[in-house]
């Protein structure tokens, strides 16, 4: 058994089962049991994503929804990573925050949604501050235990090399909780990503992927939805994939470190 | 208990840089009750040879006798230890990792938990038989593993380097151990090694290996009395014999490998 | 994975501490709240918001007693409980067993990950709509939704754990004598357990989080989801905000009383995983 056959074997069963997974679903559109508006053909669904970036306006949806995601991201970090590191470095911090955060974190963002409607109203500022709630806790928490998890014996080495507070905190902590902040931001971005779909959709505010998906169901239109639901998994693969993924490559995986950060 | 016949036997890696020999024409007669030692460095082969007399590689070439019957596979007339702690089953107590082989062969839970505690008691862990394996250091732990090995009564014990992971005082201690309970159970061991103090403190018989590829290049015959007396001037002449078979010039006190390290 | 871990890691902080000085820990945990609420009321009384869009404690309190004595609040809860355990159960028995096929067999692993991979990235709410028109409006969208979505953390960590069964251990079992079947029982499920607690755990966050939306969506007539998006419509923010108590309250419970108690039955027992 040579590991360039299996590989060839792995990806042919695996083409073979996308490839049979996508002919039943065909099968069943074309079958006439169903109504063709709720199981469009492949084709169609095609069509219509081709179409629908043609005239720009998935890209539109898309724009937007990526401009509520990065700004509840980038607000997350910014308030996440400086009040995880203070906890792990100042128990006073600490003791505050930690029962605090036991008691907000296991409240799904969704809950707050109409909470949040009511109060800001429909639009970018609720979709925004629920992408901010969702993400804030991974980041914090992960930039925490980060920081506590920094070995000891790096601290005394760099200690005893005569590096004052100031460039522990920069050359020695910050670098050695890095796969955890790491893995930190990589989750509150996929949470981020989980609660601008679904804040979208109930928050409905005429612009954002997850809008067009909760309104093509008003008028039936599954076309509409599935080629959205593509546009969805692949944006959200992308970063996962190549933003993260060579962050994690550039930094930790190079130090040989990533194991520290395994779950 | 039972001889080992290894006839011919050769085995090739297949690794993405070409093809390897791991070990090649090794031939050995192990007598009923003899405790033979495999030494030699790394990449020798002697943990390849262990583990096709154990039945987890499958010899390209050649065949193994345990008793008349030839090898095809695992199988409960061998009991195997490894270096590793982490070969005992974490879920399951000292007790419970001990009577595992017994509930695979189908012995009642009575009879399996007496053999057990009687097996717990031959390496002195009586006390702990309730413990999971965390809860016990890294000697106690190998202990569990050989009472484990023997629980179920085979006829030959495989050891790979069980002690190598261990500190200094604890593996002298655990040598003495083993060497008691070989006494007590006679049982065929094959014991890999790459310490030569502990070769020569427990065999019979020390086979010298080397790489590249790996074959058997001396045998030695220990015929000192038991228990044996590490500081005595003849222990240390086999000791010197041995370094010398494996390369390594006698007279200066540089390579000392008799405190084997916990490197393989 | 890291959301079960860091869990783990608050409790041991507050553990810790147990013992002598009880008292102060208690203090020191409440004192935030105090804080926080504090801070609440005075926003609450100052008026910059109308007082039905931000209600005080008190009215948030007396609302939540009130609607728990009249059982509204219960009913909401026990039929959110009803669907989150049925559709958890369905993500459990499915998750654990395609999990565990593509860990033992190639051919499984090479067919189904394809499949798990194309659809994990999409965020499991987005699916909604899609289930909704499918299987129309009410209780079976929403299970099943919740099934589905659940499902992918609990494959993927049975998948992963099954794989990380240490070779050592099979070997063991193996030269005493336990075949296939008996291996599968006595090494592969133990050894790749602390995996698939994981994976659950994570499903059934998963499933609470989902839920609670799709309950919004579904048009349910009962759920605690259901409940506070109704309440958007009256202005009812002090139902609106009982009923994110409830939410808070049955999420923080699931975690502490199911499956640290599992945890620590099993795993954490065997040393698998530090507590």
């Amino acid at each position: 058994m040579t590991e360039g056959g299996q590989r060839q074997r792995t990806l042919l069963r695996g083409t073979l089962s996308l490839l049979a997974a996508a002919a039943v679903y065909e099968a069943m559109a074309r079958s006439g049991y169903f109504a063709p508006a709720l199981l469009p053909t492949l084709p169609t669904v095609a069509r219509t994503l081709v179409a629908s970036v043609a005239d720009g306006s998935i890209i539109e949806h898309a724009a937007f929804t990526l401009y509520r995601v990065m700004f509840g991201f980038a607000l997350s970090v910014a308030v996440g990573l400086p009040l995880g590191i203070l906890m792990a470095r100042f128990s006073r911090v600490e003791h505050f925050f930690l029962p605090l955060v036991s008691a907000l974190m296991p409240i799904p963002s969704f809950a707050l949604v109409p909470l949040f409607m009511l109060w800001f109203g429909i639009g970018n500022l609720t979709t925004i501050l629920i992408v901010f709630y969702a993400a804030t806790f991974p980041m914090m928490f992960n930039t925490w235990s980060g920081v506590r998890s920094v070995n000891p014996l790096w601290l005394r080495a760099a200690g005893a090399m005569g590096a004052d507070e100031h460039k522990l905190f920069w050359k020695v902590i910050i670098p050695g909780a890095s796969p955890f902040i790491i893995t930190g931001m990589r989750q509150a971005f996929l949470r981020s990503w989980i609660a601008v779909v679904g804040a979208e959709m109930i928050a409905a505010s005429d612009w954002g992927l997850g809008w067009v998906i909760f309104d093509a169901k008003e008028f039936l239109n599954t076309d509409v939805m599935l080629a959205s639901l593509v546009v969805i998994g692949l944006i959200g693969f992308m970063f996962e994939r190549f933003i993260f993924g060579s962050l994690e490559r550039m930094t930790v995986l190079r130090w040989g470190m990533m194991r520290a950060a395994k779950g | 208990m039972v001889p080992i016949e290894i006839r011919d036997v050769s085995l090739i890696y297949d690794t993405p840089g070409g093809k390897v020999p791991g070990v090649k024409d090794v031939n050995l007669n192990i007598g009923a009750s003899e405790f033979v030692c495999i030494v030699g460095p790394s990449g020798c082969g002697k943990s390849t040879l262990l583990n096709i007399v154990a039945g987890f590689l499958e010899p390209a070439a050649g065949e193994i006798r345990i008793g008349g019957k030839k090898v095809d596979g695992h199988g409960m007339d061998r009991g195997v230890v490894f270096q590793d702690f982490a070969q005992l089953f974490p879920w399951r107590t000292a007790l419970g990792n001990v009577t595992f082989g017994l509930e695979m062969k189908g012995v009642p839970k009575d009879e399996r938990e007496r053999i057990a505690h009687e097996q717990l008691r031959l390496v002195k862990l009586d006390k702990f038989t309730g413990s999971y394996p965390h809860h016990l250091s890294g000697g106690m732990q190998q202990r569990v593993a050989i009472a484990r090995a023997l629980a179920y009564n085979p006829s030959v014990l495989l050891m790979d380097e069980p002690f190598a992971a261990l500190d200094a005082l604890t593996r002298d201690d655990m040598q003495r151990l083993l060497a008691e309970v070989w006494r007590e159970t006679r049982k065929t061991v094959i014991y890999v090694t790459h310490n030569v103090s502990e070769a020569v403190y427990l065999a019979d018989r020390v086979i010298v290996m080397t790489p590249h590829p790996g074959t058997v290049k001396a045998e030695i015959r220990i015929p000192l009395s038991r228990p044996r007396d590490p500081l005595s001037v003849e222990f240390l002449d086999f000791q010197k014999e041995l370094l010398r078979h494996l390369g390594h010039e006698t007279g200066t006190n540089e390579p000392t490998k008799t405190n084997g390290k916990a490197d393989a | 994975m890291q959301d079960a871990v860091t869990t783990i890691m608050v409790d041991r902080t507050l553990d810790r501490s147990q013992g002598g000085e009880r008292i102060r820990l208690i203090a020191r945990n409440v004192f935030p709240f105090v804080v926080v609420g504090g801070i609440w009321e005075i926003i609450a009384w100052s008026g910059i918001f109308p007082r039905r869009l931000f209600p005080t404690l008190e009215e948030v309190a007396a609302s939540f007693v009130q609607l728990t004595i009249t059982g509204i609040l219960p009913h909401h809860a026990i039929e959110t409980l009803i669907r989150l355990l049925t559709g958890f159960a369905l993500a459990g028995i499915f998750g654990v067993t395609i999990g565990v096929l593509m860990g033992r067999s190639r051919r499984a692993e090479d067919i189904f990950l394809p499949l798990v991979s194309i659809g994990a990235p999409i965020p499991g709410l987005a699916y909604a709509p899609l289930f909704l028109l499918w299987f129309g409006l009410g209780n079976i969208s929403a299970v099943l939704l919740v099934g589905f979505v659940s499902a992918f953390p609990i494959i993927f960590n049975s998948w992963t754990g099954v794989k990380a069964v240490k070779e050592i251990w099979v070997r063991s079992a193996q030269a005493m004598g336990a075949d296939d079947r008996r291996l599968f029982r006595h090494v592969i499920l133990p050894g790749a357990l602390p995996y698939i607690l994981t994976g659950l755990r994570l499903g059934l966050a998963q499933a609470w989080r989902i839920l609670v939306a799709v309950e919004m969506l579904a048009a349910v007539p009962w759920g605690l989801g259901w409940l506070i998006f109704g309440a958007r419509k009256f202005l009812n923010t002090d139902a609106m905000l009982a009923g994110i108590v409830v939410i808070a309250l049955i999420g923080l419970a699931l975690e502490k009383f199911v499956f640290q108690k599992i945890e620590n039955y099993t795993v954490v027992r065997w040393g698998m995983i530090s507590s």
